[in-house]
């Protein structure tokens, strides 16, 4: 078989498919991972012991586990005690919930850079500390964290094909079916990776027009 | 008359401990509509822990605090309806760093005072005027000096309407050819009427401004009276000693302003 023919015929199709689930995963799972992250780093820094508490575990589980092992767990552990996701849900919510963990780190980071001068000088102003939080500290602290946060995404971007291992058929997961039908790894792999590595650039890229917009003299 | 003589502010018997230092020791006083009042004294006296429990920013132990006859400690009422009332300005200015000029002046405004965005744009806009930083409005704290920086601060703090201003410092972060430029803008203000107390370390500002100057050390208010009174002929040695080691350190300077 002509290698052209089977890239063009046999592969493309059913990678591509499989690229446009792994969109979809993206899609879901950088935001809400990023929400999640904020919500626990805000819970961390500004929360009562419990709540404190709470988030810090949160993070040195989700941090302190492998991805793959808390997959499982979602997809085929939770079952037992009744509660059921489809692969797609499942692998989203593994996503979220461990990107969050590591952008709480991040943001947590960078909340407890900003002096302590700004949370005064709001509150001072008759803000309340949940006013003074939204509109001067999480703006700045955001901007901070974004290069770590990135960073973040552009593993999500690629640790997305652990999906395939909760029978989410994305990208990879298309691709090892391919590959094993014809018992072709290379041609098939490559190609994977080449579309892997278009869609970090596209992230990476995108990312740094945000960072770039974002920027404020004096801040970061 | 009766009206420029209410008491703005009441300050009775604040006592206030950290671990085991007693840092405020039943300090009282009281500020009159359209008073300045100077607070001087070495550092660590409890000058700027005296400014930050007058609005709650930290919580004295004991004491109370009126503002215009309401009760802000111990009161159900919000604590952030007080706050808007009693400006501060700071040493290290504190503008938000995500903000450029403008906006520092007009958050305030529209976040916590629920004032339109047009409205509140205007007000900032006259506000820089009033600092003489109407052409910096659109730079951001990093691009500003450290006077331009204060004056926005007080630009910030005045938007609010303040029924007085409590300056922490206001020139102690600043370098001795900007200070001018900020003291200017405080003498405007208390010649302008607004009530204020001002914590410095300049004794040509109290000299020519101040209605009274309060002089503390270890948390007590040692000696209080008219600026000539305290400079000329105070009542303890130890007002004496402080002043006189102050006026050796800003000497000809202060003398000049």
């Amino acid at each position: 078989m002509n290698a052209i023919y089977f890239i063009k015929d046999i592969v493309l199709p059913p990678l591509l498919e499989g690229t446009w689930v792994t969109i979809k995963l993206l899609v879901f799972s950088i935001p809400l991972g990023l929400l999640l992250g904020i919500l626990i780093a805000g819970g961390r820094v500004y929360g009562n012991k419990i709540i404190s508490f709470l988030c810090a575990s949160f993070t040195v589980f989700f941090r302190g586990t492998p991805l793959l092992v808390q997959l499982f767990i979602i997809y085929y552990g939770l079952p037992s005690i009744g509660i059921y996701f489809s692969p797609f849900a499942a692998a989203v919510v593994g996503f979220v919930l461990c990107s969050g963990a590591y952008h709480s780190e991040y943001i947590r980071g960078a909340i407890q850079s900003i002096k302590s001068g700004q949370m005064m000088a709001a509150q001072a102003l008759g803000m309340s500390k949940f006013k003074a939080i939204i509109y001067i500290i999480f703006p700045q602290a955001l901007r901070r964290a974004l290069p770590g946060c990135s960073n973040e995404i552009v593993y999500l971007v690629k640790y997305s094909s652990l999906a395939f291992m909760v029978t989410c058929i994305e990208l990879t997961g298309a691709g090892k079916i391919i590959a094993t039908r014809y018992f072709r790894y290379t041609e098939v792999f490559l190609v994977i990776g080449t579309i892997y590595l278009t869609m970090v650039s596209l992230v990476s890229k995108f990312l740094a027009i945000m960072e770039k917009k974002l920027k404020i003299p004096g801040l970061g | 008359m009766q009206e420029d003589k209410a008491i703005v502010l009441r300050v009775e018997d604040i006592y206030k401990k950290y671990g085991n230092v007693e840092v405020l020791k039943g300090v009282s006083f009281e500020i009159k509509r359209g008073e300045t009042k100077v607070i001087i004294g070495p550092s660590g006296s409890g000058k700027s822990t005296l400014l930050r429990c007058i609005n709650q920013l930290t919580i004295p132990d004991k004491g109370r605090i009126w503002l215009e006859n309401e009760e802000v400690t111990h009161t159900r009422k919000n604590i952030n309806q007080f706050r808007q009332k009693i400006g501060m300005v700071f040493q290290d200015f504190n503008l938000f760093d995500h903000l450029n000029a403008l906006r520092n002046v007009e958050i305030g405004l529209i976040k916590v005072k629920g004032m339109g965005k047009d409205n509140a744009r205007q007000k900032a806009i006259e506000g820089l005027k009033q600092v003489g930083l109407e052409e910096q409005a659109y730079l951001y704290p990093a691009q500003l000096s450290g006077g331009q920086k204060q004056r926005v601060s007080i630009a910030r703090t005045l938007a609010m309407d303040p029924s007085v201003i409590l300056f922490d410092e206001p020139t102690s972060a600043l370098d001795p050819e900007l200070i001018g430029e900020v003291l200017e803008v405080i003498k405007k203000l208390a010649l302008n009427g607004m009530t204020m107390t001002v914590v410095t370390h300049e004794m040509g500002f109290a000299r020519s401004v101040a209605n009274e100057v309060i002089f503390m050390e270890n948390g007590k208010i040692i000696d209080q009276g008219s600026p000539h009174k305290l400079f000329t002929n105070p009542k303890h040695e130890r007002t004496r000693k402080f002043l006189y080691k102050i006026t050796e350190l800003y000497g000809r300077s202060a003398e000049k302003k």
